[in-house]
């Protein structure tokens, strides 16, 4: 009975809907790897910008690539994007904020103003910056938007774990003998997932933003790979004559970013009624 | 003796500079021996348990002597302390709902000292711990030891601290106001079971509250602490009985009695304690005690003894309880 009160789902409409859109994203991703209607970067000039069909669901662009797989094959890059920025943020992050969190004195203070400094430049700007310098691609795309998270994360870490340390059980912990390693893993770590978790979802939309831009810049995915973002650059050049171009990977970018968001809400409703309270 | 503080200070860091928050704080323990520690919030009763621990909070000066078991503590540094903790001195803490980490199975809490102190295996461990909790008189020790904090009461998961604490056979036990979060009731029963347990183990206890009536029917001395000095210490029942300090006469007097006639208000302690930032040159509970005079503004009371181990520090402590 205790079980089904403790996991009995809270965090409503908001949760389901952004599941159900994430499953889709990742169910799209993955299929992907197996089968699109048609090679992805495959040209077809002869049916070039052909409307939407039976054979070609969203159309062709301007190079006659049939839409529906480029939209598939792109999700692939949204994805990786998003869990390996994410993941980037998480490793050096969370090691961060620990060690903030447990250091106290002029570490923490150091590693605070850090994270300060690199929130100081425009994140966008920066992740140009350091493209342009590494070069294009979605490599360096990547790298650009994770270092970007390790503030982020690393922020939200030192302060909910204070917040776990100023609890009484760990001062319990440290009076029964235990040392600040055993207590970050023990009682920290397992105590500020939640938060955790939910910032990820919300970091990871933001990812897939971040790479879109970098694409539509040129500066993200280089051909013949593809991503939305580039895709919403190339329709740019035939906006007047196929305006439908720019709309399904903007509906694509919009749909995943929307559906990160409300899971992340519905996670942080469902995981932390007090964060809720916080707003 | 087991332990034995002299001249203790802990100094906090503020903003406008250090804060004393515990001062000249001297006094020992026998092994067997239980001593309590009473004052109102902020008199320094709980710096002073942490401080025998080196759990002060982070910045803390720390200075003075604490020998325990021979073994001078003040400046042992962490890695020294972290052997001690859980072993030799545990700790009981005031909130059992908070005290527990609530993701963790209690047996699992209970058992982490053994395998840490002991080296016991997982299993072994856990063995023991249920042991444990059926020595605190947990019922069903098995089924409490597999469920997790929320689902037990707080009677519960207090003596599940408790196991936790004595799993090591520590020489001292601090207990933090260990019953102060619980009902009168269970109160009597957590207070009996430490009482058992110190007898069979003969370890001592430094039990922490504000509550005089627990320390008058579980210690066997006392020390009355104010604005973070020792006002007065002794024999329980010659303290209680006989203060020889204004600030213990004003607490047992502010205390609720059956006797008293229907309708009296309680009798309460003028003023507020002085904040820490706020330092005195005479006595700390000059103004709002009765028998305030001019010395006690401009010179620290003096400690006056009184029979074997009973000193109050106080300007006038041979007049207290003669005139009112």
């Amino acid at each position: 009975m205790n079980f089904a009160l403790r996991f009995r789902p809270r965090g409503g409409a908001s949760l389901w809907v952004g599941a159900i859109l994430v499953v889709a994203l990742v169910l799209a991703a993955a299929s992907s790897l197996v089968w699109t209607p048609y090679p992805p970067a495959a040209i077809d000039v002869a049916h070039r910008l052909a409307p939407p069909s039976a054979a070609h669901w969203f159309g062709t662009d301007n190079l006659g690539r049939d839409v529906a797989s480029q939209i598939l094959a792109g999700s692939r890059v949204s994805i990786l994007v998003g869990v390996i920025a994410v993941g980037i943020g998480l490793a050096f992050g969370v090691l961060l904020g620990l060690l903030a969190a447990f250091a106290k004195g002029l570490i923490e203070d150091g590693i605070m103003k850090f994270s300060d400094f690199v929130f100081a430049f425009p994140a966008l700007l920066t992740a140009i910056m350091l493209t342009s310098t590494l070069g294009p691609g979605v490599v360096n795309a990547i790298i650009a938007i994770g270092v970007y998270n390790v503030p982020v994360i690393a922020k939200l870490t030192r302060a909910t774990a204070n917040s776990v340390l100023s609890r009484e059980y760990a001062l319990a912990a440290r009076a029964a003998g235990r040392g600040p390693v055993a207590i970050a893993f023990d009682h920290v770590l397992p105590n500020i997932a939640p938060a955790l978790i939910v910032q990820a979802t919300i970091q990871f939309a933001i990812a897939i933003l971040a790479e879109a831009a970098l694409s539509y810049l040129g500066l993200g995915a280089q051909p013949p790979q593809t991503s939305w973002g580039k895709m919403l650059a190339d329709a740019q050049n035939v906006l007047y004559n196929a305006p439908r171009l720019a709309l399904y990977p903007g509906a694509a970018i919009a749909l995943s970013v929307l559906g990160l968001n409300l899971l992340g809400d519905g996670l942080r409703d469902a995981l932390d009624p007090k964060l809720k309270a916080r707003g | 003796m087991l332990l034995e503080v002299a001249e203790l200070a802990v100094d906090l860091p503020m903003p406008r500079g250090w804060h004393r928050v515990v001062d000249q704080t001297s006094f020992s323990l026998a092994e067997g021996e239980s001593l309590g520690v009473v004052g109102e919030s902020g008199s320094g009763k709980t710096m002073t348990a942490l401080a025998l621990m080196a759990l002060t909070p982070e910045g803390a000066r720390v200075s003075g002597s604490i020998r325990f078991e021979e073994r001078e503590l003040v400046g042992l540094g962490e890695r020294g302390m972290r052997q001690l903790r859980g072993d030799r001195i545990a700790m009981v803490f005031q909130e059992p709902m908070t005290a527990l980490n609530p993701l963790h199975r209690v047996g699992a809490q209970v058992a982490e000292p053994l395998m840490l102190h002991r080296g016991l295996a997982r299993t072994d461990a856990h063995r023991r711990a249920v042991e444990l909790l059926e020595h605190v008189r947990l019922a069903e020790p098995e089924r409490a030891a597999r469920s997790y904090p929320f689902a037990l009461s707080g009677g519960e998961r207090q003596r599940a601290m408790i196991a936790m604490a004595i799993g090591c056979s520590p020489r001292l036990v601090i207990a933090d106001e260990p019953t102060t979060a619980l009902d009168v009731t269970v109160q009597a029963r957590i207070l009996a079971l430490i009482d058992s347990l110190r007898a069979e183990s003969r370890m001592a206890i430094l039990l922490v509250s504000h509550d005089l009536a627990v320390i008058a029917g579980h210690c066997d001395r006392v020390m009355v602490m104010y604005a973070g000095v020792i006002m007065e210490s002794g024999p329980v029942d010659v303290v209680l009985r006989q203060p020889k300090n204004p600030y213990t006469l004003a607490l047992l007097e502010a205390r609720p009695r059956p006797d008293a006639p229907r309708g009296a208000r309680l009798a309460t302690i003028p003023g507020a304690p002085p904040a820490a930032y706020d330092h005195r040159a005479g006595c700390p509970f000059a103004g709002r005690c009765a028998l305030t005079v001019e010395r006690c503004w401009s010179t620290p009371p003096p400690q006056v003894a009184f029979g074997p181990n009973h000193v109050s520090r106080c300007h006038r402590a041979d007049e207290v309880g003669l005139i009112q």
